[in-house]
């Protein structure tokens, strides 16, 4: 029997954590994200599934936890908000070079610097675009429902595992702090020692006589053997592109397309429902990842719409990306707020209208 | 049926757990719900406001710029969400502290002097729960029995004990709540 429960984004990804088996969450107390450890020290994990939840001394030390937990083939997790976050790529791509599968949770807030503890979209780029150094990506998922914080947690974690490579779940505050229905599912048992050995041939797991000894590390000081090693994560990335998901609201007849992720798609949803009623053909591409991008459903759409209209609570960043996706067929217009400011659903329909 | 709500007073009114109440009472009558915090540096004393939706649709935006009903325990938000009633909406309020009243002729004006009543009932703690019960008895959209429920799953199992004080909050609400 799946549980029915009212909560938080922030709870509801805590929660799906203990169900998915994760072996140990290292976190980082900053709001609006806080929530996360707050419930995991309530719900004990590690008196009943053995997980470890360790609140650390900060962001950098979690994410390096990270690094040594993955490199032993541990399900590991940490999560922050913006400011955090920046702190961990160093440790980011540290674990993308070693290729390493762990799962990083951002419930970002405005910014820049410290910024603000309102919800914004504009870590869009660090998170897709590479965000710490060297030649990398993330596979990236953007809950817009408390659902979805939770039932993206086993998907991570499947996708970080099967590529060897780190994956973030983008949310932002209004997602992490809402409360809504969460149909919870069954608890997976975390992997035994065995069953790591067996999966993760890679890992650290103690080095058996008929076997070489396994080398976790980023550094390969031989630049065509370098080079070799980021040709092989690039073909990684290419064969990620098989992992696109995204959701098309009312496009089949829609005459204007709106492109919105996350919190910022589920506000678009009610412009839909509104422009709908005033007889405005309007529909909505949510991209739910967002590496990889739908770049090729949006260049369709493209060719049936008379433009496209991108939102984001940022001053602009996948607005790039579609328009990249569009290849110049149609004009691609941008409504942002940011800074930890919220648009409505009314506010954007009367920018769509000065647009018609 | 969708009832797209706002609730808003001073911190430590009892605001979010109000909405918190009415999301679980919507979840217990298969209701799809959503409550979206205002969230920051508040404090006791300082604002606080929650926007409740209960549907029997899937909910898009938690984020709203009009509601049909609003829930206003105090000066600051009076002033901020009168506005933001749509047309033919509801809007209750605690006359306790408030010195400019709503003046709005096309909606629905309920007074409910739940502090004044909370006081002389020595259940200064609940007050908000009579709110609740005169909103119920205006939008009869959840029975007092999945509210209920709704308090049992809200409340630590400490404070189970007060659940019928709670109750019986609830039905003076639904008798003190008088049309302006």
């Amino acid at each position: 029997m799946s549980e029915v429960k009212l909560m938080k984004g922030n709870e509801a990804f805590a929660e799906a954590l203990i169900r998915a088996g994760t072996d140990a969450y290292f976190g980082y107390p900053i709001t609006p994200q806080s929530e996360v450890v707050e419930y995991l020290m309530s719900q004990k994990p590690y008196e009943t599934t053995g997980m470890v939840v360790l609140q650390c001394e900060s962001e950098v030390a979690a994410i390096n936890m990270c690094y040594g937990g993955a490199g032993a083939g541990f399900k590991v997790a940490t999560s922050s908000s913006s400011p955090g976050i920046s702190l961990k790529q160093e440790g980011i791509s540290y674990l993308a070079g070693a290729e390493l599968p762990a799962l990083i949770l951002n419930v970002a807030r405005g910014g820049p610097g410290l910024g603000t503890i309102q919800p914004a979209q504009s870590d869009y780029f660090q998170a897709t675009k590479g965000g710490g150094h060297g030649d990398y990506r993330l596979f990236v998922l953007a809950p817009s429902s408390v659902q979805e914080m939770a039932d993206f947690v086993p998907l991570a974690f499947d996708v970080a595992f099967k590529y060897r490579n780190p994956a973030m779940i983008l949310s932002d505050g209004i997602i992490g702090q809402m409360m809504e229905k969460v149909t919870l599912f069954e608890p997976i048992p975390r992997r035994s020692l065995e069953q790591i050995e067996k999966e993760c041939p890679w890992a650290t797991t103690g080095k058996k006589p008929n076997r070489e000894r396994n080398i976790i590390t980023s550094l390969d000081l031989d630049p065509i053997s370098q080079e070799k090693h980021v040709m092989k994560l690039k073909e990684k990335y290419e064969k990620m592109q098989a992992e696109l998901r995204y959701e098309e609201i009312n496009t089949d007849d829609a005459e204007y397309l709106i492109v919105a992720y996350g919190s910022s798609a589920r506000i678009c949803h009610k412009v839909v429902s509104i422009a709908r009623k005033q007889g405005l053909k309007v529909g909505l591409l949510r991209p739910i990842t967002l590496f990889p991008f739908p770049y090729k459903r949006i260049n369709e759409l493209a060719n049936k719409v008379k433009h496209i209209l991108v939102t984001e609570l940022s001053l602009g960043q996948m607005v790039e990306d579609v328009k990249l996706a569009v290849e110049g067929k149609v004009p691609v217009y941008f409504y942002g707020r940011t800074g930890g400011a919220i648009y409505t659903p009314v506010e954007i329909l009367e920018y769509l209208k000065t647009k018609l | 049926m969708t009832e797209e709500i706002i609730i808003a007073g001073f911190g430590g009114q009892g605001v979010l757990m109000m909405g918190k109440i009415i999301a679980y009472a919507g979840i217990m009558q298969n209701y799809e719900v959503s409550w979206m915090p205002s969230y920051g540096p508040e404090m006791r004393g300082g604002t606080a406001n929650v926007t409740v939706i209960v549907s029997d649709e899937r909910i898009s935006s938690p984020i709203l710029n009009e509601y049909d009903t609003a829930i206003i325990l105090n000066q600051p938000s009076l002033d901020k969400f009168e506005k933001t009633v749509k047309p033919g909406g509801i809007l209750i309020y605690d006359p306790n502290g408030i010195l400019r009243h709503p003046e709005r002729k096309d909606i629905s004006i309920y007074k409910i002097p739940a502090t004044e009543e909370a006081a002389k009932l020595g259940l200064t703690k609940i007050f908000n729960m009579m709110v609740l019960g005169g909103f119920l008895k205006i939008k009869p959209i959840l029975s007092v029995e999945s509210v209920i429920k709704g308090i049992e799953k809200s409340l630590p199992k400490r404070h189970h004990k007060l659940i019928p004080q709670n109750k019986e909050a609830i039905l003076k609400g639904m008798e003190i709540i008088k049309l302006v």
